[in-house]
């Protein structure tokens, strides 16, 4: 299996490893300390939920406005037009003028959608 | 504590993420809970590209199935009423089809992976792989580059055709 799969101490995601390990063991460690030596005694005021100072009042599992979700349908599409960016600047250098034409066409295509979006409102928060 | 020991444990760590977080999101009770395992879940699975060398597959994986389609789902959630309050069964009523369906996939899966002849020799991962995409996009597959942006600009546009219907 190790044939196959890249080499794992040369490959720079071994530091990402090793950062995944470290930020859920402190987590962890303090969470766990803090349990360990901190007196136990709750009131009920004690286990209210903090809400910034405010008194909280019904449950937190309420339906959301759904103006919300054209926000989130407009930035997948973006989030995917993001994607192309990479490989492209990846060989941009390379390639020059061509290449530069080329993604200034296919960004200009979703500036058109953008403009659409601005244009219906879409944006604009009522 | 080898290298290859290493990888080894890697990739079991990762698997058993994945796995481990695949089986929450089908038995949690809770659809937001099972959506927060599916963002967990998705992320694990760009830790096998990454060991796979797949370095930009990971980035997608990560950009587009853990920021945008597990936040669309997150979001359909939250949107809607009293989804989120609701206890939902997880024991399916028809469990012999779905065993019978299950056991058919397992089987293709076994006879496609003993059938598939995968390379075990000492093969070098295509350590460019991203940039050998960036060029094949620039010049190859440009007409096709370029479509994907019409194409994407059709997805906005009907969206918000059906979002705002006023």
């Amino acid at each position: 299996m190790s044939v196959i799969l890249g080499s794992f101490l040369v490959s720079e995601y071994a530091a990402v490893a090793v950062f995944l390990l470290v930020g859920t063991g402190i987590v962890l460690f303090t969470f766990g300390l803090a349990k360990v030596i901190r007196p136990s005694n709750p009131t009920p005021i004690k286990l209210e939920t903090y809400e910034c100072g405010e008194t909280p009042y019904g449950t937190a599992e309420i339906q959301y406005n759904v103006r919300f979700y054209i926000y989130a349908l407009l930035f997948v599409i973006f989030d995917v037009e993001a994607i192309f960016l990479f490989p492209w600047a990846l060989v941009y250098r390379s390639l020059g003028l061509f290449a530069f034409v080329e993604m200034f066409i296919f960004i200009a295509m979703l500036v058109f959608g953008l403009f659409y979006a601005w244009k219906k409102g879409v944006l604009k928060w009522v | 504590m080898t290298d290859a020991f290493l990888t080894n444990l890697a990739f079991y760590v990762i698997s058993f993420c994945v796995i481990a977080g695949g089986i929450f999101v089908v038995s949690s009770r809770n659809l937001f809970h099972s959506a927060v395992f599916l963002v967990f879940t998705l992320f694990s699975v760009a830790g096998i590209f990454v060991m796979l060398s797949a370095y930009l597959l990971a980035a997608i994986q990560v950009l587009v199935y853990v920021g945008a389609v597990a936040m669309l789902m997150i979001f359909g959630v939250m949107l809607t009423t009293q989804l989120s309050n609701v206890r939902i069964r997880y024991m399916n009523e028809q469990v012999w089809p779905a065993l019978l369906i299950c056991a058919g996939f397992l089987a293709l899966l076994v006879y496609g992976l003993t059938d598939t002849p995968f390379a075990t020799g000492n093969v070098a991962a295509p350590v460019e792989g991203a940039k050998a995409i960036g060029t094949l996009l620039m010049t190859k597959y440009v007409l096709p580059f370029e479509m994907v942006s019409v194409l994407l600009l059709a997805a906005l546009v009907g969206a918000i055709v059906i979002a705002k219907k006023d």
